[in-house]
C-alpha cells in the first residue's frame, strides 16, 4: 500500500492544505486580450462632475489586480498580455495591430513576475506614445485585427498540454460590432473568418471569454457579433448581457469575479438514502491565503538549498529508511502500530457524504465551527438526475428552514458536517452568493470547551444589566452601525505588506512601500458627536459617573503594590548577590565542582547575574559555565 | 503537573433500571481512565457505585444510613487496575438513591483533601434518576439539596450529572419530575452541570474525558473607543482535539536491550545544489520567500525591520445586522469573550451589550491582535452568548472572518437557468419536503440527536479502544466501529420508520449513470458544462456528421467548420447539394423554395470561404439545366431576385466565371425562361 506516511501523520489541520495551495498540475494559461482602439480611450462619466475614466484604464486595472492576485496565490499560472488595435505591432507572426506586451527575461507567455507587474502598472501613461491606438477595420482595409489577435493568442497558448493546464483567452472590449463600418460581402466574410478562427481555438481546448464594457449611452449588444464568436445560445445571452454592468463600480466588480476560472476540489457522492446517491462537486470558495512558505537559500549564492531528511536510530545511531512502524507509550509500554492500521482506524465510512437527517436552522450554534466551509454544487456529469434531486432538497431546506447533517467520510478527518442551503443572491453587479449548499465542519464534543463555566459565581446574577443599561447599549449599537458592511471588504494588511516588501526587494527599490491597514477602526467616524455621546451615555450607565477616577485610583494602588513587589524582587537579588559572592565560581567551574552544589546555591549565581532560573540542574550548570565563558 | 491535577470521583448508578446502559457506561469510564493514564497520570480517581445489594462506605459505618452504596475504589492516583475494575461493573439489584451517592462522593473528597484542592475536585454522576430518593431525616428534600449545594460550593467541588433517558415510558413520570427539579436546583445553586442523554452515542460524548485547563488567548481591554473600554478575557471555545501523535519506531536495537528507547531522530540537512555533498550550516543559510517564479532572499533582521507589526489590542469597528454576516464565512475555531472574572462592571457592560445585540439582532465587528509582536491581525464577528444559568455571566462568541484575499468569487449558474428536465416537478418537490420532514433530528419529545456538544469523535474513540486492545494483545486487528458510534456515521434507522416516504422519494426521482462518461479522473468543470448539455456547445457542433432537416444550415456550417479532417468540407458541400436537390424535388407549389434559397446562399458563402467556386458554379448550372424547363422555373426567378450569382473570379481566383458572366447568369435564366 503506497500511502505516504508523512501524509498520514501530518498535523491534521494541514490535511486539506492541498485545497489552499494550487498545484502545478492544474495551472492555468491565460492570454489577456485588451482592445486598444481609440474608442477605448474615450473618457466617460455618469455624472457631470465626475472625472471621466476610460475603458482602457478599467481594463488595465483589472488585469493588474488579477496579476497581483495571481503572483500571490497561484504563481504557477502563466499569463500573456496582448493589445489589439494598436499602431505598433509586436508579435511572432508579425500581424498588424497586435502588440504583445512583455518585459525582459520573460517569455511572452510565462509566470507573472515582479518586473512585469511593475512595468505593466506604469505602461498606461506612455501607451499612446509608444504603442499607440489605431482602429484599422474600416471599409477598404483588408485588416482584421480581431482575427489577428485571436491568432496571436492561440499561437501563444500552443505551449503546455491540455492535460495539465487549462487555457483561456480573456477579451476586454467596448466595441460590440467591430465590423459595423464594413458592409456587404466583406462584412460577412470578416465575421465568418473571425468566428472560424475562434472556433478553431475552441476546438483546441482554449476557452474564449468576453469581458464587455458598456458605455452609458448604450449597452454592449453581444448579439451583434460576439454571439457567434463565443458560440453562445440565446438563453445564455440574456444571462450574459446582465453582466455588463451599468455602474462603473459594478463593472469592476463584475470583471473581478469573472477573471478567475472556478476550480473544483473534488467530486463527491452524496448518499441521500440507500440506493439514492447523487453527484456533487465541492469548491473551496473561502480559504485563508497565507504567505508562501520559506525556502532556505545559500546566503552566498542565493541559490535554493535542497532539504534532505534522514532518520537516525536513537539507540544505535544507524541510518534508517523511513520506518513503517509507529509507537505510542501507554501504561509505560510502547504499543506498536503499523501505518496501515492507523489509516484503517481513520477509515470509518466510505469516502462520501452520507445524509443523516435535518435540523431547524437555529440548532446550528455560533460556536459550531472549526474550519473554513466548503461549497457544494450539483453535477449531472456522471449521474443523470443528480441536479434535480439536489434542487428539490435545496428548496425544501430553504422552505422548511432546516439544515442537513451529514457524515463526510474523508480519509484525513472524517467529520460531521452541516449543510446549509444557500439561495442565490444577486445585485446589480451580478451574483453575490451562488446557489448551492455550504458544508460547515462541526466540532465533536471533545473539541468544544466551556471556558465560560470556569467562573461561575453568585455575582453573575447581580451583574445582569437593568433595562436602562440595555437601552443605552441598544442606542449605541444603532449609532455605530456599519450598514454596508460586507464580509471580506478588508484586504489582509499582513499579507499585503508581505508581498509589497517582496516586490520592493525584487525590484531593488530603496523605499519600502506603505501599505494602508484597512482594518483599523474609523477614528474620524468614531469621533462624531452622536457616537461620542452614545458612548458616554453607555459608559455612565454601566460604569457609573466616576469610573475614570476609580480606575485611576485602582491603577495607582496597583502600581504601589507593583512597586512593593519590585522592591521585594530587588531585595532578593541583592541577597543573592551577597550569597553569590561567598563562592569562588571560576574555581568551582574549573574543578568541575559545580555539580556538588545544590540547586539553591547555583541559583544564587544565576539570580545575581540576572540569568534565567528555569531548567534542571544540568541546564543550570551549563548556563553558569557559558556565562563564565567556559 | 500538579497544578492541573484533578480529583475525580465517579458516582455510577448500577441499579436494575440502568442495566441496559451499563455496557456503554463501562466503555465511557474505561476511555476516561485510559485518557487519564495518558494525559493526566497524576490525577486521582475514585469510584462509588450505588444501587448495589451491599453497603460499604464510611458514612454508613460512622453515621448510619447511606445504604446500597459501595465505594469500589477509594480516591487514589489513576492506575491500570482501575481499568479492569471499570470494564466489568457489577449489576446492582436495588434502585439507587443519587442524592445519597452525591453525599458519599463529597465525603470522600472532603475527607481526602479537606479545604485544599479547591476547584480541582469533580464528581461525575451517571444515573437515570428514575427512582425515588429517600426522605431525609429532617427537613425536605429541597433543604437537603440546598445543603449539598452549599457544601459543594464551599469546598469548590464541581458536579457533572449525566442523566440517561433511553427507554421511555417505563418510569414513573411523577418521580422523574421531582428528581429533575432536584437536580435542577443543584445546578442552579452550585457548580453543577446536567446533561440528558438519549442514545448510547450521546452518553459517550457527554462525559468530558480529558481535562484541559483553559488558557487565555488575550487578557485586556475590548476597546469600544479610546475612552470606553471593557475588561475581557479571551479563551478558545472550540479547538480541534487531534489524533494523538505517534513516534516513529526503530527496530534496530537488539531485543536484549531492555533500556532501548526505540526512538528515531529525524535530521534535516540542507544541501547545496551545486555541490550535493556539501551540507550548508544554519549560519550560511538565508530565508527566501517566493514571489512569482522568483525566490527573494531576505535576512531575518531585514525582515524584522520592515514586517507588519500591529499593536496588541482588541478594537471595535462597529456593529451591523446579523444577517449581513452569513454563517459560512466563519473561518476558524471559535473564541469566547468573557468579562474579567470578579470585575462586576465588566460583567454589566458585556451583559448589556450582549442583550442589546440579541434584542436588536445585531453583531459587532472587531479587529484583534492577541499578542504583542504578532505579525497579523484578525477581523471577526462577535455574537452574544446569553447565559442560561444564574451563576454564569453572559459572554460573547467570536468568529474569525475572511479577508478579501481569502474569498474566491466563482460564478455558478442559477438553478432557474437549468433546463426544465432538471427542475423538480411539484410531486417531486412534495416528496423532498416529506423526506426533509421525516428525517428530523430534533424529534418531538426525544431531544436533539447528534448534538455536537454530545457527539464523540469516533476516530479517537476507536483509537483508544484499539490502543487498549493492542496493549494486551499486540497482534490484534483494528476492531470494527463500535455499534454505539455507528450512530455518528450512519443514519438512524428509527428516523426512517415511515418506509412509504422513502419509497415515494425513490420512486419520484430517476438516477442514471452517464453511459458516455469514461471513468477518467480528469473532468472538465462539470457544473457549467452541464448547463450547456442541450445547447449547441461549440464542441458538440464540431461533431455534426450529416445535415438534418431541422437546422440544415447550421449543420452544414458546423460540418464545414470541422477541423478534425479535411474531408469534411467536401462531404459538407456534397450533402448540402443533395439536400437542396431533395428539397426542390419534393417541393409542392413552391413551399420549399425559401428554405432552398437559404440553403443555396449558405452553400455559396461556404464555397467562397473555402475557395471551392467550382463546386457551387457547377451545381448551380446543373440544377438550372435540369429544371429550367419544369415547373421549378419559379425557383430560379427567386434565385435571380435574390441576386444569387455564380462565384466570380474576383471572389475566388479559381473560378471559371468572369465577373460579367457571373453577374449575367441569373439574367440568362430570366431570358431563357421567357
Amino acid at each position: 500500500m503506497d500511502i505516504d506516511p508523512e501524509d498520514l501523520f501530518r498535523d491534521d489541520s494541514d490535511s486539506d492544505s492541498e485545497l489552499f495551495q494550487e498545484r502545478e498540475a492544474n495551472k492555468e494559461l491565460v492570454v489577456y486580450l485588451i482592445d486598444a482602439s481609440p474608442r477605448m480611450f474615450v473618457p466617460f462619466s455618469q455624472h457631470e462632475d465626475e472625472k471621466g475614466e476610460t475603458h482602457f484604464h478599467i481594463a488595465v486595472n483589472c488585469v493588474l489586480q488579477s496579476l497581483k492576485t495571481q503572483i500571490i496565490s497561484r504563481s504557477y499560472d502563466e499569463v500573456a498580455i496582448c493589445f489589439f488595435n494598436t499602431k505598433e505591432k509586436k508579435n511572432l507572426q508579425d500581424l498588424t495591430g497586435v502588440y504583445v506586451f512583455n518585459v525582459v527575461d520573460r517569455e511572452s507567455l510565462d509566470r507573472a513576475t515582479a518586473g512585469l507587474i511593475k512595468e505593466f502598472s506604469i505602461m498606461e501613461e506612455s501607451f499612446l506614445n509608444k504603442i499607440g491606438s489605431c482602429y484599422s477595420i474600416f471599409p477598404g482595409s483588408k485588416e482584421n485585427t480581431i482575427y489577428n489577435s485571436l491568432w496571436v493568442a492561440q499561437a501563444l497558448l500552443r505551449k503546455g498540454s491540455l492535460k495539465t493546464a487549462s487555457k483561456r483567452i480573456l477579451m476586454f472590449t467596448n466595441e460590440d460590432d467591430p465590423f459595423g463600418s464594413i458592409s456587404g460581402v466583406l462584412h460577412r466574410d470578416m465575421i465568418k473568418t473571425t468566428t472560424q478562427r475562434a472556433k478553431d481555438a475552441q476546438d483546441l481546448g482554449i476557452s474564449i471569454e468576453l469581458l464587455p464594457l458598456s458605455r452609458p449611452d448604450g449597452k454592449f449588444d453581444v448579439s451583434k457579433f460576439y454571439v457567434g464568436l463565443l458560440g453562445l445560445e440565446s438563453k445564455e445571452i440574456s444571462h450574459f448581457v446582465s453582466s455588463a454592468g451599468e455602474r462603473l463600480e459594478d463593472m469592476k466588480d463584475q470583471l473581478k469575479k469573472r477573471m478567475f476560472n472556478k476550480r473544483k476540489v473534488k467530486t463527491l457522492a452524496f448518499l441521500i438514502s440507500d440506493g439514492i446517491s447523487i453527484e456533487v462537486n465541492s469548491y473551496a470558495l473561502i480559504r485563508p491565503t497565507v504567505p508562501g512558505a520559506v525556502t532556505w537559500l545559500d546566503s552566498v549564492s542565493n541559490l535554493p538549498l535542497k532539504p534532505e531528511r534522514s532518520f537516525i536510530c536513537d539507540d544505535t545511531g544507524a541510518l534508517l529508511q523511513e520506518p513503517a512502524k509507529r509507537f505510542f507509550t501507554y501504561k509505560g509500554e510502547k504499543v506498536l502500530f503499523s501505518v496501515d492500521e492507523l489509516s484503517e482506524i481513520k477509515r470509518l465510512a466510505p469516502n462520501c457524504l452520507r445524509l443523516l437527517g435535518f435540523k431547524p436552522l437555529d440548532y446550528l450554534k455560533d460556536y459550531h465551527n472549526l474550519r473554513p466551509s466548503t461549497f457544494i454544487f450539483p453535477s449531472d456529469e456522471e449521474i443523470f438526475g443528480s441536479t434535480r434531486i439536489f434542487i428539490a432538497l435545496h428548496r425544501s431546506m430553504l422552505r422548511l428552514r432546516r439544515f442537513a447533517v451529514a457524515f463526510c467520510g474523508s480519509s484525513a478527518r472524517p467529520q460531521l458536517v452541516a449543510l446549509i442551503a444557500q439561495e442565490e443572491i444577486s445585485n446589480s453587479s451580478g451574483q453575490v452568493e451562488p446557489p448551492g449548499m455550504h458544508m460547515i465542519y462541526l466540532p465533536y464534543s471533545d473539541d468544544i470547551r466551556y471556558p465560560e463555566e470556569h467562573y461561575l459565581n453568585d455575582d453573575a446574577i447581580a451583574s445582569r444589566p437593568t433595562d436602562d443599561q440595555i437601552r443605552k447599549a441598544s442606542a449605541l449599537l444603532k449609532r455605530i452601525d456599519l450598514k454596508n458592511f460586507s464580509v471580506c471588504q478588508f484586504s489582509n494588511p499582513a499579507l499585503q505588506r508581505h508581498y509589497s516588501i517582496l516586490q520592493a526587494i525584487a525590484l531593488d527599490e530603496d523605499e519600502m512601500p506603505e501599505v494602508k491597514d484597512e482594518t483599523l477602526p474609523d477614528e474620524e467616524g468614531m469621533a462624531r458627536p452622536g457616537i461620542v455621546r452614545a458612548l458616554e451615555d453607555f459608559k455612565a450607565a454601566v460604569y457609573g459617573e466616576n469610573h475614570d477616577q476609580e480606575e485611576a485610583a485602582s491603577i495607582a494602588s496597583k502600581e504601589a503594590s507593583a512597586g512593593l513587589a519590585s522592591k521585594k524582587r530587588k531585595a532578593i537579588a541583592d541577597a543573592a548577590t551577597q550569597e553569590s559572592a561567598n563562592y569562588n565560581w571560576v574555581d568551582l567551574a574549573d574543578n568541575g565542582k559545580l555539580k556538588d552544589l545544590t540547586v539553591v546555591e547555583l541559583k544564587y549565581y544565576l539570580t545575581a547575574h540576572n540569568l534565567p532560573l528555569a531548567g534542571k540542574k544540568e541546564a543550570l550548570i551549563s548556563r553558569i559555565l557559558s556565562h563564565l565563558g567556559k | 503537573m500538579a497544578r492541573n491535577k484533578e480529583s475525580l470521583t465517579l458516582l455510577l448508578d448500577i441499579g436494575p433500571s440502568m442495566h441496559n446502559a451499563l455496557p456503554d457506561v463501562e466503555k465511557i469510564c474505561s476511555i476516561l481512565v485510559q485518557k487519564k493514564l495518558i494525559y493526566g497520570w497524576n490525577d486521582d480517581v475514585g469510584v462509588v457505585l450505588f444501587g448495589t445489594e451491599e453497603t460499604d462506605n464510611d458514612l454508613a459505618k460512622q453515621v448510619g444510613g447511606y445504604d446500597h452504596i459501595v465505594v469500589l475504589n477509594g480516591i487514589s492516583t489513576v492506575n491500570r487496575n482501575l481499568l479492569g475494575t471499570l470494564k466489568k461493573l457489577p449489576r446492582g439489584t436495588v434502585a439507587g438513591d443519587f442524592l445519597d451517592a452525591i453525599v458519599v462522593g463529597m465525603d470522600l473528597l472532603i475527607k481526602k483533601f479537606g479545604t485544599t484542592n479547591k476547584g480541582k475536585m469533580r464528581l461525575c454522576l451517571i444515573t437515570d434518576a428514575e427512582s425515588l430518593t429517600k426522605e431525609p431525616y429532617e427537613g425536605t428534600k429541597e433543604d437537603q439539596v440546598g445543603i449539598i449545594s452549599e457544601q459543594m460550593k464551599s469546598h469548590g467541588i464541581k458536579l457533572d450529572c449525566i442523566i440517561t433517558r433511553m427507554s421511555s415510558g417505563m418510569a414513573d413520570q411523577k418521580i422523574l419530575v421531582e428528581n429533575d427539579s432536584l437536580l435542577c436546583n443543584i445546578s442552579r445553586k452550585g457548580n453543577a452541570k446536567i446533561r440528558y442523554v438519549a442514545s448510547p452515542a450521546a452518553l459517550l460524548g457527554a462525559l468530558r474525558t480529558r481535562n484541559i485547563s483553559p488558557v487565555t488567548v488575550f487578557r485586556g481591554d475590548l476597546e469600544l473607543s479610546s475612552k470606553m473600554k471593557i475588561k475581557i478575557w479571551v479563551y478558545k471555545k472550540t479547538s480541534e482535539e487531534r489524533f494523538p501523535t505517534l513516534k516513529k519506531y526503530s527496530d534496530k536495537a537488539p531485543a536484549s536491550d531492555r533500556f532501548a528507547t526505540h526512538e528515531v531522530k529525524v535530521d534535516f540537512e540542507y544541501k547545496s545544489l551545486e555541490d550535493p555533498s556539501r551540507n550548508v550550516p544554519p549560519e550560511q543559510r538565508i530565508r527566501g520567500y517566493r514571489y512569482g517564479p522568483q525566490i527573494i532572499p531576505v535576512s531575518s533582521d531585514q525582515w524584522e525591520a520592515v514586517k507588519f507589526k500591529p499593536e496588541k489590542s482588541v478594537k471595535l469597528l462597529g456593529f451591523t445586522d446579523a444577517s449581513n454576516i452569513m454563517r459560512h464565512y466563519f473561518l476558524k475555531e471559535v473564541y469566547a469573550f468573557i468579562p474579567e472574572p470578579g470585575n462586576k462592571k465588566a460583567g454589566v457592560a458585556v451583559s448589556s451589550i450582549a442583550r442589546a445585540m440579541r434584542e436588536t439582532n445585531k453583531v459587532a465587528l472587531l479587529r484583534c491582535v492577541w499578542r504583542q509582536g504578532q505579525g497579523s491581525v484578525t477581523v471577526g464577528v462577535l455574537t452574544p452568548n446569553i447565559s442560561s444559568m444564574d451563576t454564569m455571566p453572559d459572554s460573547f462568541y467570536f468568529n474569525v472572518l475572511p479577508f478579501a484575499e481569502d474569498v474566491r468569487e466563482f460564478q455558478f449558474p442559477s438553478f432557474s437557468s437549468f433546463p426544465s428536465s432538471w427542475q423538480p416537478t411539484e410531486q417531486q418537490q412534495d416528496a423532498a419536503d416529506n423526506l426533509v420532514k421525516m428525517l428530523d433530528l430534533v424529534p418531538y419529545g426525544r431531544g436533539e440527536i447528534l448534538m455536537p456538544d454530545m457527539t464523540p469523535n469516533p476516530v479517537l474513540e476507536r483509537f483508544f479502544r484499539f490502543l487498549e486492545l493492542k496493549s494486551t494483545k499486540p497482534d490484534s486487528e483494528v476492531p470494527p466501529l463500535d455499534t454505539s458510534l455507528r450512530a455518528v456515521t450512519e443514519p438512524d434507522p428509527d428516523l426512517s420508520e415511515n418506509k412509504s416516504v422513502l419509497a415515494d422519494f425513490r420512486g419520484c426521482f430517476e438516477l442514471k449513470h452517464n453511459p458516455k462518461k469514461k471513468s477518467s479522473k480528469r473532468s472538465r468543470d462539470a457544473a457549467s458544462d452541464e448547463a450547456l448539455v442541450q445547447s449547441s456547445d461549440p464542441r458538440d457542433a464540431a461533431k455534426v456528421e450529416k445535415i438534418g432537416d431541422t437546422s440544415p444550415i447550421e449543420d452544414f456550417e458546423a460540418m464545414i467548420a470541422r477541423r478534425d479532417g479535411s474531408e469534411w468540407v467536401v462531404r459538407g458541400i456534397r450533402s448540402m447539394k443533395i439536400y437542396i436537390s431533395d428539397l426542390l424535388e419534393n417541393s409542392y407549389e413552391g413551399d420549399a423554395y425559401p428554405k432552398a434559397i437559404d440553403c443555396l446562399m449558405a452553400l455559396r458563402r461556404a464555397c467562397v470561404l473555402e475557395q471551392e467556386p467550382e463546386e457551387f458554379n457547377q451545381f448551380l448550372r446543373e440544377i438550372f439545366q435540369r429544371w429550367k424547363a419544369t415547373d421549378l422555373r419559379g425557383f430560379f426567378e427567386m434565385v435571380a431576385s435574390k441576386n444569387i450569382s455564380l462565384i466570380s473570379k474576383t471572389e475566388a481566383a479559381d473560378s471559371d466565371a468572369t465577373d460579367s458572366e457571373a453577374r449575367s447568369f441569373p439574367a440568362k435564366i430570366d431570358f431563357s425562361s421567357q
